[in-house]
């Protein structure tokens, strides 16, 4: 038996979430799209909530396993990962540091508010390479359940976009 | 009284899960073989979407009685225990039939979803809540197909009526309220059908119209609901649960 260590503080296990990037847009963190809920001590044990993107999303399962395992690895044994499904996730809880980051990585980031009732017409979204916003959807759907699939009118290149949810 | 809310709760949430199970089933067929990669990859990314929300609904109708867990409640019960609507096991047929069997889908599914999402109970608002969203985008994917190949080419337009026709009689089941619906909406847990229909009918008049195609006259083909399904779901199920069925318990 090693010596219980000092209990981690919440702010303590929010920095470390930080380093958790995702595991299909990994230039942002699970902290920086709004997943992590909420993270509390139970008693003695640790309790990060999490929310889904999408309810289908497959990365759903592995960010549960990839959070878990960053805090284990600091040496809480006692945690438990628990899904909340409402209030439903928004892309509005993502970060604008994040967005910045998306859009460096080459991913439109979402644009104006998450659509409430019955979709509108989609805002003008600018192209990441050359920052054009004569563009263009291709589909609204892409290669995870969060983007749709966009074009480029000035500079032909096709991107992905972060859709507003 | 709390048990009879449960049971209603419980035939609610599978007949949400099955309609999003089956439909999911369905559409997930057409992964890799879409006549385009976009719509390959939007058909692949509205399965999912259903899927995901099958085991929300599923799991609270196993919560409340259904079976063991969701897993359970999708793979070990036989066709006459489904309650998913005639419409959504009907076979892909062409791409013009499956596209008319989602927006037929689609339309209904979303406003149904918002409705649930005022429900009384808070489990039910909190799936809604969720899939409302992720409906949005289908129902606005489906409909812009249905009018840009329903007034399209000649041979586009022919496929989509042709789709209109064989599948519009089953639509009505969707909207046509039956003894569990009434009591749904009397107790607050879900909206009423009737007046759903009503708007289901005229958002399909305006999309159609603008499609430049005409909806059948004809009798509504319904029995899902009742668990009285077509010859199409034997076929779904032994695709979908021979695993489950030949090798109880397996797990990877």
């Amino acid at each position: 038996m090693t010596p219980a260590l000092a209990k981690p503080t919440t702010d303590d296990v929010w920095r470390w979430l930080e380093d958790v990037p995702d595991p299909e847009i990994p230039v942002v963190s699970v902290v920086d799209l709004g997943i992590i809920r909420n993270v509390e001590w139970r008693d003695d044990t640790l309790i990060v909530t999490v929310t889904p993107t999408y309810s289908g999303c497959p990365a759903t399962a592995v960010i549960a396993m990839e959070v878990e395992e960053a805090i284990r690895r600091r040496g809480v044994d006692a945690v438990r990962i628990e899904t909340q499904i409402s209030p439903a996730w928004t892309t509005d809880w993502i970060t604008d540091a994040a967005k910045e980051k998306l859009k460096a990585y080459g991913i439109a980031p979402p644009k104006g508010a998450s659509c409430a009732g019955m979709l509108t017409a989609p805002a003008e979204i600018e192209c990441p390479r050359c920052g054009s916003t004569d563009t263009s959807e291709i589909s609204r759907f892409g290669s995870t359940p969060c983007k749709a699939s966009w074009r480029c009118n000035a500079c032909l290149e096709p991107f992905d976009y972060f859709k507003s949810f | 009284m709390a048990g009879d809310t449960d049971k209603l709760v419980r035939d609610l949430a599978l007949r949400m899960g099955d309609n999003a199970l089956i439909l999911g089933q369905r559409v997930s067929a057409w992964c890799g073989h879409a006549p385009v990669l976009e719509e390959d990859i939007a058909l692949a990314n509205v399965a999912l979407d259903l899927i995901g929300q099958t085991k929300l609904w599923l799991g609270l109708a196993a919560d409340l009685g259904a079976g063991a867990n969701a897993d359970d409640v999708a793979f070990l019960r036989d066709a006459r225990a489904f309650r998913n609507s005639l419409l959504v096991e009907q076979p892909n047929g062409d791409y013009g039939a499956t596209l008319m069997r989602q927006f037929l889908f689609d339309a209904w599914h979303y406003p149904m979803l918002n409705g649930l999402k005022d429900s009384a109970d808070a489990r039910v608002a909190e799936i809604a809540e969720k899939s409302a969203k992720e409906a949005a985008y289908h129902l606005e994917r489906s409909s812009d197909f249905v009018v840009r190949l329903g007034d399209g080419s000649d041979e586009s337009r022919a496929r989509m009526q042709d789709a209109l026709d064989a599948l519009y009689p089953f639509a009505g089941e969707l909207t046509t309220p039956d003894e569990t619906d009434d009591a749904l909406a009397a107790a607050g847990l879900a909206p009423d059908l009737n007046a759903l229909g009503e708007h289901y009918d005229a958002y399909l008049d305006r999309v159609l119209s603008e499609a430049t195609l005409t909806a059948p006259e004809g009798a509504v083909r319904k029995g899902g609901k009742a668990g009285l399904h077509t010859e199409e779901m034997g076929h779904i199920l032994a695709d979908m649960q021979w695993l489950q069925r030949a090798y109880p318990g397996a797990t990877w």
